[in-house]
């Protein structure tokens, strides 16, 4: 099959930072109508190669070709103006304007001077359309799902004629069926003919939308391949650029586990999480799957006092006990990385030190400062133990990148010598280095006799630590099952989507196979 | 501490301009005391020190407090009316502190225990507490004749006038108490991110109570120091304003309005430059008639020069003069 020739071609893109070769030698090609993923992991160079595509920085050496004609865009203006779009991670529009607005905002149509309200209105709703969505142009925007402010961002995207849209994590806030409202909108803009280079984190997506790949590795490039002949194991060997052992499931055999550490009687909140029972035994790690939004977070929050249980009764090692505040969970050796390190668990204000030993020292109350030499000690082992880098623990955390700010939060819980582990999506977002890392650590941690509470939405990463898992759908937990060789991926999401006519969006093959969980939830009861 | 080299310098600056005017750096011994204009700088100095130490505080937990005002107010009546009823001075002043320190956990209570929003709920005792110290003086201003009280802000120890001394203290007490102990940290982990604090086990709401409390008490002892040089209490003038007074030497100081870290250095040479600037006012004759409008010119400048992206932009535009290429590189930059 002959290929259409190539909207972009970007041919030895070389670019220097003091000290850094960020990119070197990297070749990148768009073909209209496709949906290409830039693959890499954190620090590759993706978002650099993009912002030199995009004009933000100058590129040291190579050329950049749009239609055959050599350009270089010195801003980001240019390079929309010469028809490439770029919509970032973090929707970059005001919540508090209008769709209308927020689609036309920097151009809106003018009459005599003053803004023509009738014909942005028009225009807004013209554009949206062809994303086949229907919005009231003139509500405010933040009166719409994350999703479709995402969508509003990609249509004042293509509003510029664009020949190339850049989509740079678009799906890391997104549920599954927003993914999938989401993937529509790139398949149908695809058809027209536009060229979308695609980043993300997430591999399964990379398989369900993308046509073809180009990987980096540390600013070079690792080649193109066409994404259906290229497994995805091998995609993530070349990305970190070794094979992956550790991919295998880590817990080999199944263990006994006698000594219940927290057990879980009918506990609920109004709301937030329908009264589920649980028990969770010393040195094992139970997982729990489910969708955003399926009740994940709130058992989490349940065990460890962030919010109140209203019914239920909670017994920790044997005794009952009424966890009020996370202070009293703290007092129980409970710990919990929130899943938004953000919001909820950095002070970004603070030093990394700082941070680590914020838990410790809020268990000592103020009068009593952990002596500096502890600090010192405490904080060089973890900063040593989980690699955090750069290793300078006088460094403000914000300045931090992502992967490494998750460890700042996990050495704060890991000092205080937890009983029960708590950790809420510890790997979105961050590299797969990095991730291997942490699940390593949970591994450890647990054949140390601590028990994990793991929450991914990744269910691989699920399967592949956890003894057992627990399944949540619609806020209840509807299944417990032992991780055994049975127990797959796709039972996973079979026992996610059973059931709940809402759930089509869980992923291939969650229409099918109700009977299959049904069997598996009789099996396991 | 590069975070005080600004503050630092502005002072140095506005200490400057006084070269020409005679005997302002002269320091003289009388009767056994120290004499000179940078002694009166620090010893009227000395209670916006004091309200500015509380305010930091109160500020690097993310809130507010309109009320150090009126709280100075209240202590300085309540005392005054103590000692003209023939109470002693030590009872007068546990009073009056005793008072001030309820009023601040009232505060602290509205703030942390209902989740009003600080200057809310600060706004309440601005305004009321205003009217409570009318109602102790009854609308008189309470003269009083009492040499043990006048000490406390016109008197002198060691040489030094009572009132920078009692600042010292103040200041040793509070930077132990944040440094040394954690109070510190665990204030800016607050003011930082409440909801990441509470997560990590920190009794939120003690704190907020406390630092209220603490802005307070300071107040009342200023309010002490205020009547006690003056002797007498006025319940509708002392204490007017200076809380944005304090509000601007902790901001002067490098303390951001929205909470986390602070500099208890920092906020005493921002009361020093508010304090310098109105003495330096007086000495180089700026007409009476227009020394509000100077003072704000003078606040407007300093606030410029503390602002770290101010300066960014004025030392981007003298390079961008140099070197056109790299100073539209950075613009872009700055766009995306």
């Amino acid at each position: 099959m002959a290929l259409p020739a190539p909207v972009l071609t970007m041919s030895g893109i070389g670019k220097q930072f003091p000290g850094v070769k960020a990119l070197d030698g990297v070749d990148l090609r768009l073909l209209p109508g496709e949906v290409h993923a830039l693959m890499g992991e954190n620090g590759a160079g993706k978002s650099t190669l993009i912002k030199v595509l995009t004009g933000v920085y100058p590129a040291d050496a190579g050329t950049i070709e749009l239609d055959g004609r050599a350009v270089a865009f010195g801003t980001p203006l240019e390079a929309q103006q010469g028809g490439i779009s770029t919509v970032y991670q973090e929707v970059n529009l005001c919540t508090n304007l209008s769709v209308a607005e927020n689609v036309c905002i920097g151009r809106e149509p003018r009459r005599r001077g003053r803004i023509d309200w009738k014909r942005m209105r028009a225009r807004a709703a013209e554009l949206l359309s062809r994303l086949e969505l229907s919005l009231d142009v003139s509500a405010p925007l933040s009166s719409y799902s994350l999703a479709i402010q995402q969508m509003v961002a990609i249509a004042r995207a293509i509003d510029i004629d664009a020949r190339v849209l850049i989509l740079d994590e678009p799906t890391s806030s997104l549920d599954a069926d927003e993914v999938e409202q989401l993937f529509r909108v790139m398949r149908r803009l695809k058809e027209e003919g536009i060229a979308i280079l695609f980043v993300s984190h997430f591999l399964d997506q990379i398989y369900e939308i993308s046509d073809r790949m180009t990987i980096l590795r540390n600013g070079r490039l690792v080649g193109e391949f066409l994404t259906r002949e290229l497994p995805q194991v091998e995609l993530v060997a070349k990305m970190i650029g070794q094979e992956l052992a550790a991919l295998e499931r880590l817990h080999g055999e199944a263990k006994v586990f006698d000594r219940p550490l927290v057990e879980a009687r009918g506990l609920g909140r109004q709301g937030a999480i329908e009264p589920f029972t649980l028990t969770i035994h010393e040195g094992e790690v139970v997982g729990l799957a489910g969708l955003l939004g399926s009740g994940r977070t709130e058992i989490a929050r349940l065990l460890f006092g962030a919010d109140h249980a209203g019914a239920g009764e909670l017994a920790i090692g044997g005794t009952p006990a009424s966890l009020r505040t996370p202070r009293t969970a703290m007092t129980h050796r409970i710990a919990f990385c929130s899943e938004n390190r953000k919001t909820d668990g950095l002070i970004p204000d603070l030093t990394v030190r700082e941070n680590i030993i914020l838990a410790l020292q809020a268990t000592r109350g103020w009068t009593r400062p952990v002596p500096r030499e502890q600090q010192d000690e405490l904080v060089g082992r973890y900063v040593k133990a989980l690699k955090i880098n750069p290793p300078n623990p006088e460094l403000l955390v914000g300045n931090l990148s992502g992967g490494n700010q998750q460890k700042v939060v996990l050495a704060r819980w890991l000092i205080l010598e937890p009983r029960l582990l708590i950790l809420d999506e510890p790997t979105r977002g961050i590299d797969v280095g990095a991730k291997t890392e942490i699940q390593r650590l949970v591994v450890e941690l647990s054949d140390g006799g601590m028990a994990v509470l793991f929450i991914s939405a990744e269910l691989e990463e699920v399967l592949r630590l956890s003894h057992k898992v627990g399944v949540l759908r619609d806020r209840r937990l509807v299944a417990e099952l032992p991780n055994d060789d049975r127990l797959t991926t796709d039972v996973l999401l079979e026992t996610i989507a059973s059931g709940g006519a809402s759930n089509g969006a869980a992923g291939n093959g969650a229409a099918s196979g109700a009977d299959d969980v049904m069997a598996n939830g009789g099996r396991d009861s | 501490m590069r975070r005080l080299l600004w503050p630092a310098v502005v002072l140095a600056l506005l200490l400057l301009v006084n070269v020409f005017t005679p005997n302002f750096f002269s320091i003289q011994v009388r009767d056994g005391h120290l004499y000179g204009t940078l002694i009166d700088i620090l010893r009227f100095g000395a209670p916006l020190i004091l309200v500015s130490l509380g305010m930091t505080l109160v500020i690097a937990t993310g809130g507010i407090d309109l009320s150090v005002g009126s709280v100075v107010a209240i202590s300085g009546a309540l005392a005054c009316l103590q000692i003209s009823e023939d109470a002693g001075v030590f009872t007068a002043v546990v009073l009056a502190l005793g008072l001030s320190l309820l009023l601040g956990a009232w505060n602290g209570f509205l703030v942390a225990g209902i989740g009003i929003q600080p200057i809310i709920a600060t706004l309440i005792l601005m305004v009321a507490g205003r009217g409570l110290a009318q109602l102790i003086t009854d609308g008189q201003i309470i003269t009083i004749n009492s040499p043990a009280y006048k000490v406390i802000g016109g008197g002198y120890w060691l040489t030094l006038p009572f009132g920078i001394l009692i600042v010292i203290g103040v200041l040793a007490i509070t930077a132990f108490l944040t440094r040394q102990l954690a109070l510190g940290m665990l204030i800016e982990s607050v003011g930082g991110n409440a909801e990441a604090s509470r997560l990590a086990g920190i009794r939120a709401r003690g704190i907020i109570i406390m630092v209220y409390a603490f802005a307070a008490l300071c107040a009342g002892v200023a309010g002490l120091m205020i009547s006690s040089n003056v002797s007498s209490a006025d319940g509708n003038n002392a204490g007017l304003w200076i809380e944005l007074d304090a509000i601007l030497a902790v901001v002067i100081g490098g303390t951001a309005l929205s909470g986390g870290r602070f500099s208890l250095g920092g906020t005493v040479l921002g009361a020093l430059i508010i304090q310098t600037l109105t003495t330096t006012i007086y000495s180089i004759g700026v007409p009476p008639e227009t020394t509000l409008l100077f003072k704000a010119l003078v606040v407007t400048a300093v606030c410029l020069i503390q602002s770290p992206s101010f300066r960014a932009k004025a030392f981007r535009r003298r390079r961008r003069a140099v070197l056109p290429g790299a100073a539209s590189e950075e613009r872009v930059r700055v766009t995306t």
